[in-house]
């Protein structure tokens, strides 16, 4: 069972694996997916075709955040300070119920019942959508990509281009079926136009906008975003009352801090030296400006992360910047897709983080669904090593550590793989156990034998592993290589 | 309730501090290093923003305002937006007055709240300066200011910007550590790289999609508003 | 003291042939001990070893993963380099013992053979500096990379030095070469399907490069990619790249 008494949704008919098999079936998605990445892969690595700027820039990332959080109470303190200095007001979230009702009162204190959003993936972890329209208010998702899927009733399968599984003649019947007066197309600029017109006077008659925040600064009160579209200029510049969401871990110290950062996540996102805007926002409209937002407010969420900070090893998983690079360049992602993780937060790094957001115990198939290839650690700017956070959280799933502050710890436990690595253990803890089990498996090990179990799992693609006739021991022995 | 929400996660992450061995200082040396001689900043600046589609217009102190005036025609526009008190609007008044027909010039002279519809609804055309670009990634620098509102640069389908080549740096970190920005971050400030964008459809690249679907960047050696005679 | 030769070279050093290569591949085993004596290097195969630990480690069974390893540890005591037919061992070894020995009795004894620890391509390349003369007919080869011997191990170019050094094999890239095939150890058992994609996929790639051979430092490589080939009856066969080195250079 769950942490909280909820069925686990890693296991079973709806788990991890069968959502995952059921999307290797679909040859859509695993084209669209390959050709996505492989795309994103080469463009990422153009930019960073210098090896020695690649190490220097990754080292710098990793100090920076390493450095943040380091200090993140008295950074996070000192954000509050500064941002309520420059008129921005600063709001503290445990939950994300809790962050839900910050959001819903602001607007309801304004009587705001229409809402325009840039993208933010706090406001996935919150289901911020489902909740506002929930009461009442009209909450409309601007960015493209998401705009795609909100259309469609969909969550995002990727954190930088959420309906990267839709090609577009799945977009064009989308838009088809949903939007009045548009004329079918299959062409991205028609498409793209149609999108314009009807979120266009969205913005316009917007009561308030909703954006993440990329990064924020300490030392001077500032929300940094950034995107290619300028919806997140609309969203946090037209509408009077702008309310921007933030995991805590987004702070940084100074603003020397904010360009290494950016760089390395367009860079490793989708390959631009640069996102078409960089907006810089340390305060609403000022007296004498004639726009921009009257009230900025600043959600600070929680939701798990002052847990993960708890551990020592674990904490790193808060230096994340989410570019996604690792979910580009994950050979399982790849192949199926952003959906089959059922988590705000797919690929690589959503397998670190979901377990402990949502527990080890619930979600213990995400941290095993890797064959630790390292390619995600590999090209990871902030140098998370995601393989070994990963070995960490198998390892929180079966065995219940003392003194161990992960969510669900121990809550995985298989009585049977237990046993299995017992006997494991035993057979190969002691040379005499080795030599009868080798012994065996080369002298018994090429008779047939029911293919069940891991057996069958693995002959399914491939001819079963036939075991030499004799051992190196024994040939060692025969051709006389010393012992000692 | 809240109160206590900051006071609990404060709480957390304070009992769980394990000293400051992650807080060394960062070695900034790979992006200051990031620099390039002021003749080669600008073909930078041009090279990366043309790749991302912006355009480019060469102009003097005194040509830019009939250069600006042939590219609205061309484009067809109707009108062009100013600032009301901007530099830039006392300038075009004057070099476009009694010229027959051409763009009308509009000014940003009310609160938004006044203006929306016309903003949304009407306006072909955005001008504004910027602070000047960054060589590494192409970028312009745009504070928008009591004259030059936000929306300018934002809503109007053409944005022009003109820019004094003079005024191109090196990078962001560069220009971050800049006292102007160093002693106290203005209310909103901007890079802009590119007209509005997206690949989200299938990785292909479309313009326009919610902000401006041209970035016409207009070059001034000088700046716009050279002293009078000169 | 370490042996040391005259030329800089170790005189002896010990060989740590993996559980996979020990069940599966021993030929491999041998030739990896051969190309080792052939550079007048004494050889020491320790016959109490196993297995490096890596299948419990990485399943999270931290305890079984000790208790293996230090079984190992206490097998090769002398300073002689240890060198491994795999770059995933010899990577358990030398980036994980010391964390897995942390605060343990014999933790300075595992750090002692991570730090000398080494693959057997990178021996030959870094250590001794072999050169080779090929006396095979010409052949068309391909190289697959394992994840673990490129990033827990840090060898990449090593095996691909001594194959150019062969005059009558051609090394035809692989698609996609960085990307992993698939195995995983126990994830091929987990996840089976996504494992079957990925060496399907993998398989695929090999034989698009017209290769006779695929080949690689890797058993678990090895016996996951020579499975699909094999399955897919693909002309292409796996090999070590010890076996092959061995082969070719041995002369008939």
């Amino acid at each position: 069972m769950g942490a909280d008494g909820a069925p686990p949704p890693g296991a079973g008919a709806h788990g991890f694996r069968a959502r995952a098999t059921a999307a290797l079936g679909d040859p859509q998605v695993r084209a669209n997916f390959r050709r996505a990445m492989d795309g994103l892969m080469a463009k990422r690595a153009a930019l960073f075709a210098d090896p020695a700027e690649w190490r220097a820039m990754r080292a710098l990332g990793a100090s920076i955040r390493a450095r943040t959080l380091a200090r993140l109470p008295e950074l996070l303190e000192r954000l509050e300070e500064r941002c309520r200095a420059n008129g921005i007001e600063v709001h503290w979230a445990e939950t994300t119920a809790e962050a839900n009702e910050v959001v819903l009162d602001l607007l309801r204190a304004r009587g705001a019942t229409r809402v325009v959003k840039g993208k933010s993936m706090v406001s996935e972890e919150m289901h911020l959508n489902d909740f506002l329209e929930a009461h009442g208010v009209e909450s409309l998702e601007s960015d493209l990509g998401e705009y795609v899927i909100q259309l469609d009733g969909e969550t995002p399968s990727h954190i930088i281009m959420p309906a990267i599984h839709k090609d577009r003649q799945q977009i064009a019947r989308l838009f088809g079926r949903k939007i009045r007066d548009a004329a079918y197309s299959e062409d991205v600029d028609e498409l793209t136009a149609t999108a314009r017109r009807v979120l266009r006077r969205k913005f316009e008659e917007a009561d308030a906008g909703i954006s993440g925040v990329n990064c924020a600064v300490a030392e001077t009160g500032t929300l940094v975003l950034i995107e290619n579209e300028g919806n997140g200029r609309m969203s946090t510049h037209v509408p009077p009352l702008h309310v921007a969401l933030m995991g805590l871990e987004k702070v940084v110290e100074r603003l020397e801090d904010v360009p290494p950062l950016l760089s390395l996540l367009t860079r490793s996102a989708t390959g631009q030296l640069v996102t078409t805007y960089v907006n810089m926002i340390s305060g609403p409209r000022s007296p004498g400006e004639k726009d921009g937002p009257r009230e900025v407010h600043l959600v600070v969420l929680d939701n798990g992360r002052s847990r993960i900070y708890e551990d020592e090893e674990l904490a790193v998983t808060l230096r994340c910047i989410r570019c996604g690079a690792c979910m580009n360049h994950c050979p399982v992602y790849t192949r199926v897709g952003g959906h089959a993780y059922d988590a705000v937060y797919p690929g690589p790094i959503g397998k670190v983080l979901t377990p402990q957001m949502e527990g080890v115990d619930r979600r213990h198939e995400l941290p095993h669904a890797s064959s630790l290839c390292g390619a995600c650690a590999e090209v990871c700017p902030v140098e998370i090593p995601i393989t070994r956070l990963l070995v960490r959280l198998r390892a929180e799933a079966s065995t219940r550590r003392v003194g161990s502050t992960v969510l669900g710890a121990g809550g995985a436990r298989s009585g049977g793989e237990a046993l299995s690595w017992r006997l494991w253990k035993r057979a190969f803890g002691s040379p005499g156990a080795y030599r009868l089990v080798s012994w065996l498996a080369t002298r018994l090990g090429r008779l047939p034998v029911p293919r069940l179990g891991p057996l069958r799992a693995w002959t399914s693609v491939r001819t079963a592993p036939r075991p030499a006739r004799r051992s190196l021991h024994e040939l060692a022995r025969e051709k006389g290589v010393p012992d000692a | 309730m809240r109160e206590g929400a900051r006071e609990a996660i404060l709480g957390r992450l304070r009992a769980a501090r394990r000293g400051e061995d992650g807080a060394a200082p960062s070695d900034f040396a790979v992006v200051r290093e990031k620099r390039w001689p002021e003749a080669e900043r600008l073909p930078r600046l041009r090279r990366l923003m043309e790749a991302a589609h912006a355009e480019f217009l060469e102009a003097t102190g005194e040509s830019w305002p009939s250069a600006v005036r042939d590219l609205l025609v061309e484009a067809g526009a109707r009108n062009v937006m100013v600032g009301a008190g901007s530099a830039v609007e006392a300038r075009l008044a004057e070099a476009w007055s009694g010229l027959p027909g051409g763009p009308e010039l509009l000014r940003y002279d009310r609160p938004v709240e006044e203006l929306k519809g016309v903003l949304f609804g009407s306006v072909d055309a955005g001008l504004t300066t910027c602070e000047g670009g960054l060589a590494e990634t192409g970028s312009l620098v745009v504070v928008p200011t009591p004259e030059e509102p936000r929306l300018l640069s934002l809503v109007p389908p053409i944005h022009l910007v003109l820019l004094d080549p003079a005024t191109v740096r090196d990078g962001l970190w560069q220009l971050l550590a800049e006292p102007r920005f160093a002693n106290g971050m203005p209310p909103n400030a901007l890079l802009i790289s590119g007209p509005s964008k997206t690949a989200d459809i299938e990785q292909t690249l479309a313009y326009g999609v919610h902000g401006p679907k041209r970035l016409v960047v207009v070059v001034v050696p000088g700046g716009a508003t050279p002293s009078r005679g000169s | 003291m370490e042996e040391v030769g005259a030329n800089g070279r170790p005189g002896t050093v010990y060989f740590f042939g993996t559980c996979l290569v020990d069940l599966f591949f021993p030929e491999a085993g041998l030739a990896g001990i051969e190309l080792l004596r052939r550079e007048g290097l004494r050889v020491v195969y320790p016959q109490a070893q196993t297995c490096c630990g890596q299948p419990a480690f990485n399943c999270g069974y931290r305890d079984e993963a000790l208790s293996v390893a230090r079984a190992q540890v206490a097998l090769f005591p002398e300073p002689w380099p240890v060198v491994v037919p795999s770059g995933s061992c010899a990577g358990m070894i030398r980036t994980h013992y010391p964390e897995l020995f942390a605060g343990e009795p014999d933790e300075a004894a595992a750090r002692g053979l991570a730090g000398r620890v080494h693959e057997l391509t990178e021996f030959l390349v870094d250590v001794l500096h072999v050169s080779l003369v090929d006396r095979g007919e010409p052949v068309k080869v391909t190289w697959h990379a394992s994840c673990h011997a490129m990033r827990e191990a840090g060898v990449a170019a090593q095996p691909k030095a001594l194959l150019a050094q062969l005059a009558n094999v051609e090394l035809v890239p692989l698609g996609r070469e960085r990307e992993c095939c698939g195995f995983g150890g126990t994830f091929s058992v987990r996840e089976p399907e996504i494992s079957a994609a990925m060496v399907e996929d993998k398989a695929a790639d090999v034989a698009a490069t017209g290769a006779a051979l695929v080949l690689s430092g890797d058993g678990g490589c090895l016996l996951n990619v020579g499975g699909a080939l094999e399955r897919q009856g693909s002309r292409a066969r796996p090999r070590h790249v010890a076996e092959f080195l061995l082969e070719r250079t041995r002369g008939r």
